[in-house]
């Protein structure tokens, strides 16, 4: 009786009948996926995107050239070179970071004691050549104009937390 | 056509030759269109049974992705495997492009409309069909690598296997309808089903072959889940592992060729071709081409599904299928069918 069943199931194609079925009513059903480049998903404040370095409200350099970022960096991306200024402050000459090393994982966030270095919220930075992954301080410093709104509004969302 | 020429003044070779070059743009250019159309429907289709949205950006709801991959693949540079054999190697693609679009001289559009109206159109697509798996043993063997080489072996046991039961399921049909031409073949579905339904595919006889074919029809144009010859988890990407730019773009259209000319074979055997799905005055309005096209849309349709649902088969089940399922049951159908068509007096 099982063999006759199992007979008319296999020349009907039943199985292939019910499959067809479900996937007919996944057809209509909502799209589980966003309308990506025209609309996206919130990110955390806390979200460890493109690298920034940042500058005081009054446009002086954030960034003091203490190298604790190059010496967390477990990548070894970051590369700092540095010399006192006429004035006798201590800044970067060269603030690179190579973003093909880079691993994302904040420590130079979490290391640098003046906020200079950040990952901001940016994710969209692909490239066409590899070359241009390799950012300089010029890079960085102009990231930091651009983003500064959204990594300040980050930073202080995410405060109360730290 | 030839007349419409005959009229501007040209002798009879001339105007001849001049109209079967005007049909020929006229089939292959639109036919060029819907594949890319066709592989955006496909794309958007598969995106939707997965919960996706599929591509979405390229022109409005992404309807000129096809075009712009197209223009990517143009712009890449063709790189020929220097193992390769490099004559063998670029015949491949134009083969199967060729013979792709050869198939559809002899598909009637709307009534009386097709370019070359013989009487043994459907032998000349089966064995146009058939040639086809050329293209792809010869890429196979010429790319001197060894997935595109199984790629096309398994390309060439599984084309052959499936023919021999779409020659049944097709003399099933020429039988019934006591014509090999296509028009022929439409026509005899004329009111078949009690007198009103222009299909043999409400014929209880002929139901389930029409099930069969469709099924060898997904097999003959290596589509999910018969798509064994680039099967992407064993072989890369089979036989077109090796190929790139224009070459790559060939077998690509080529392949979607196939495949709607698959659809419309379909469409045109079982399911009437450009008649209405009804006999009924009213519905004879709407132009022939109109229903022919909705038909092929509907036949892929069902292909793209298949596709989204179906996990790929075996080697071994695919072989299994076609040659102890299929042929033996084909086979009987055929006595079936000539048994039926004798007792009740069809050959009279």
């Amino acid at each position: 009786m099982t063999s006759i069943a199992h007979l008319i199931k296999t020349f009907t194609l039943w199985e292939f009948v019910k499959a067809h079925w479900l996937t007919l009513q996944y057809l209509f059903k909502p799209k589980a996926t966003i309308n990506y480049p025209f609309e996206k998903n919130p990110l955390s404040p806390r979200f460890r995107g493109e690298h920034a370095l940042r500058r005081y409200p009054n446009g002086e350099e954030r960034c003091i050239a203490c190298k604790l970022c190059e010496a967390v960096c477990p990548a070894l991306a970051i590369t700092i070179e540095s010399e006192p200024r006429d004035d006798g402050s201590r800044r970067t000459t060269r603030y690179d970071i190579d973003m093909t090393k880079c691993i994302y994982c904040g420590f130079c966030q979490e290391a640098c004691p003046v906020d200079a270095i950040v990952e901001g919220p940016n994710f969209e930075f692909a490239t066409e050549t590899r070359e241009e992954l390799l950012y300089d301080k010029a890079k960085l410093l102009d990231n930091g104009a651009k983003w500064e709104r959204a990594i300040a509004a980050n930073l202080a969302a995410d405060a109360p937390y730290r | 056509m030839t007349s419409f020429f005959q009229n501007l003044g040209m002798g009879y070779d001339a105007a001849w030759f001049t109209a079967t070059i005007a049909g020929i743009l006229l089939i292959a250019l639109p036919l060029m269109l819907a594949v890319a159309m066709i592989i955006y429907a496909e794309r958007k289709l598969w995106a939707a049974f997965a919960l996706r949205r599929g591509p979405n950006v390229v022109g409005p709801f992404g309807v000129l992705q096809s075009f712009a991959d197209g223009l990517k693949v143009f712009l890449q540079e063709t790189i020929i495997p220097s193992a390769s054999n490099r004559g063998l190697f670029l015949i491949a693609p134009i083969i199967t492009f060729t013979v792709a679009l050869m198939a559809w001289a002899v598909i009637p559009f709307a009534d009386g409309v097709v370019l070359s109206n013989i009487n043994v159109g459907l032998l000349y697509i089966l064995a146009i069909s058939s040639l086809g798996v050329y293209g792809v043993v010869i890429a196979g063997w010429a790319s001197n690598s060894k997935y595109p080489f199984y790629s096309a072996m398994r390309a060439a046991a599984q084309m052959i296997s499936y023919e021999v039961s779409i020659g049944f399921i097709l003399i099933c049909i020429v039988l019934w309808a006591g014509t090999f031409n296509i028009g022929g073949i439409i026509e005899g579905q004329r009111g078949h089903v009690f007198g009103f339904i222009n299909a043999y595919a409400f014929n209880p006889l002929l139901f389930p072959i029409a099930v069969m074919f469709l099924i060898s029809s997904m097999a003959e144009t290596a589509r999910a889940p018969f798509d064994l010859t680039e099967a992407e988890s064993e072989l890369v990407a089979g036989y077109q592992t090796e190929y790139s730019s224009m070459a790559f773009a060939l077998f690509w259209l080529g392949e979607y060729a196939n495949v709607l000319l698959m659809c419309a074979l379909n469409a045109i055997l079982f399911w009437g071709g450009y008649l209405p799905p009804v006999d009924w005055a009213p519905l004879y309005l709407v132009p022939g081409i109109i229903w022919f096209f909705a038909k092929i849309l509907l036949m892929f349709f069902i292909f793209a599904w298949v596709k989204a649902t179906v996990p790929r088969y075996r080697y071994d089940q695919l072989m299994r299928l076609g040659w102890k399922v299929f042929l033996p049951i084909s086979l009987f159908w055929v006595f079936l069918v000539s048994g039926y068509l004798m007792f009740t007096g069809h050959f009279a």
